[in-house]
């Protein structure tokens, strides 16, 4: 399983009810299923994923997120994840708002745009970075709302969300002792446990 | 087989008839006393008969779902795409039953069928049938093969609408229900769409107010419009203009009323051919069945209570240019087993074909419909696969 699913799993409660926000291949959900007796669904709207997951007999439905989540129930869900996909949301803010609304927690991970890689990229070549991990270029890239930890936090803060966990990983999901010391200098990926 | 069929083709296939004995009670508050089933089915079924799959059928649809009754038929059923060795719904896996359904006119009893009180046929004197009607009566007919719960059900459209109705009457009968291009109700639209077609039939002076069986003449030119008009709101404005554009037949403009662009010619040549092999009577009935579906109205008009008793996994397409059955007729169903904390997929579909698309291969429809097939199949007890 990828590294950053790893890690989340270990925070999905065994019998709880899931909901995952651009699910990919229904990686997580399938091992949700089997290892922690979970229910739950995916949200994803690339073709061959939902095909992927309903040969996987994990629940996806098409849809997508930027429409919004209005037709689900206030704290209907234990835990709603978003995986690497806030920094391609058309308002991120108001799908974190949305999932707070309808999960009790929420996971969330994405890419730190204030890694010393992307400062020093702009920094030094006064271009956007690109990256083998973000390999896009600044018209071509799905990723339009990029942020950092701090960003991130700050949201938190205005918003009034609780962070009860976060992690910060490089690129390979290890968390080495320096990424702890500096993380949003180091630490390019983070996964924050959020409530409200 | 002979060789001029496809390899996965289930071949030559041959009708039979049900004859039921036990009073069927009605929704309208009638019943039929005894009543006759036009089945066909395909593949074997196992011996703890739990490999069974049920077709439902949309509007003007029949039993004969797959294959060919002859070597001279020119088409196959009207699911051929779907159905057979290899397809989504795999025959060397799944033992398939079509029906016609009560009212049709492909020999199931109905308007045609003689009325035993009068000794003529039935006409406009049948009972309306609704969905749950036509549910009971294939409960029915699960009793009749031995079949205790169904691997699942199947439908598109109307036939779709049988599918969540089955979900919810016999929650303990079904493993599986998938619902292609439907709706949970009808709309006024959809409703009024209805109500043309039926006026262009009942005031066809040959309707003879249904009794046309009598004097030999059949209301041709009403069942034509209907037709016509619901030929129309199967096809989306793009596949239409992608099919006939403003193409003229001559070439040029003839200044007259007679058929000059493709398009007419198109729509007179469907509702010309359906207007001898489908009875008008029939058309009426099933118009009214898809007008009165509404299983939310016993639950407070609330779907996501409609389905809370379902025990099934359900799969919802839908395709994006229909229009008659929108996506969005189909993430209301979709919503409300969301809500009601169902297991359920859903997927939709690119398709330029309108509400024709459920009946249409496309790729990535035949890839979700095999997926989940292959789901349907690990369902499958596992006694029942050993004796398989």
């Amino acid at each position: 399983m990828r590294a950053d699913l790893d890690i989340i799993q270990e925070w999905i409660t065994p019998g709880s009810k899931v909901l995952d926000l651009g699910c990919g291949n229904g990686e997580l959900l399938a091992f949700l299923q089997q290892q922690k007796k979970i229910t739950g669904y995916g949200v994803e709207l690339d073709h061959d994923n939902i095909t992927a997951c309903i040969g996987k007999g994990v629940n996806v439905i098409e849809k997508n997120i930027d429409e919004g989540l209005a037709s689900i129930d206030d704290s209907s869900f234990d835990t709603v994840i978003m995986t690497q996909a806030l920094q391609v949301m058309y308002r991120p803010d108001q799908i974190v708002d949305e999932m707070l609304r309808i999960g009790k927690e929420c996971i969330v991970t994405f890419p730190n745009f204030g890694h010393w890689r992307a400062r020093g990229y702009l920094a030094f070549r006064g271009k956007m970075p690109v990256s083998k991990f973000l390999p896009y270029t600044w018209y071509n890239t799905p990723n339009i709302h990029f942020c950092t930890f701090k960003d991130f936090e700050q949201l938190c803060v205005e918003r009034n969300i609780h962070i009860l966990d976060r992690t910060v990983v490089d690129n390979e999901h290890k968390h080495h002792w320096s990424i702890r010391l500096w993380p949003n200098m180091l630490g390019e990926i983070a996964i924050y446990r959020i409530t409200r | 087989m002979p060789q001029s069929f496809p390899q996965d083709s289930v071949g030559i296939v041959t009708p039979q008839t049900i004859c039921f004995d036990q009073p069927l009670p009605l929704a309208c508050g009638r019943q039929l006393d005894n009543y006759e089933l036009v089945i066909e089915t395909y593949g074997t079924l196992n011996a703890d008969a739990s490999n069974a799959i049920l077709v439902c059928h949309a509007l003007s649809g029949n039993h004969h779902l797959a294959g060919y009754h002859s070597e001279a038929e020119s088409k196959p059923g009207w699911w051929d795409s779907a159905i057979g060795p290899g397809k989504p719904i795999d025959t060397n896996i799944f033992f398939v039953i079509g029906l016609n359904n009560l009212g049709g006119c492909h020999g199931s009893t109905g308007p045609q069928s003689i009325n035993p009180e009068t000794g003529k046929p039935f006409g406009p004197d049948f009972p309306i049938m609704t969905v749950p009607d036509w549910v009971e009566s294939q409960a029915r007919l699960a009793d009749h093969f031995g079949i205790q719960q169904w691997a699942a059900v199947v439908g598109g459209s109307l036939g779709g609408m049988q599918a969540l109705q089955w979900a919810i009457n016999y929650p303990q009968r079904i493993r599986h229900c998938l619902i292609i291009a439907a709706a949970p109700k009808l709309s006024a639209q959809n409703i009024a769409f209805n109500e043309v077609a039926r006026q262009a039939i009942t005031r066809d002076p040959d309707f003879n107010n249904g009794h046309f069986y009598e004097n030999g003449n059949v209301p041709k030119t009403g069942l034509m419009l209907a037709r016509m008009l619901g030929h129309i709101t199967y096809l989306s404005d793009d596949g239409m203009r992608e099919k006939f554009g403003r193409e003229l037949k001559e070439g040029k403009i003839s200044y007259d009323f007679n058929p000059q662009f493709e398009v007419e010619s198109y729509l007179r040549y469907q509702g010309e051919r359906f207007s001898t092999a489908f009875d008008a009577n029939t058309y009426l009935l099933m118009t009214k069945a898809l007008d009165y579906f509404d299983p939310a109205a016993d639950y407070g008009h609330n779907l996501a209570d409609a389905v809370r008793n379902t025990r099934c996994k359900f799969m919802v397409i839908s395709f994006t240019s229909d229009w008659r059955f929108s996506p969005e007729r189909s993430r209301e169903i979709v919503d409300a087993l969301v809500t009601a904390e169902k297991q359920v997929s859903y997927a939709e579909v690119d398709s330029d074909h309108g509400h024709d698309a459920f009946l249409i291969p496309n790729p990535r429809y035949m890839d979700i419909y095999s997926a989940y097939m292959k789901q349907v199949a690990n369902d499958i007890p596992v006694t029942g696969k050993e004796n398989n």
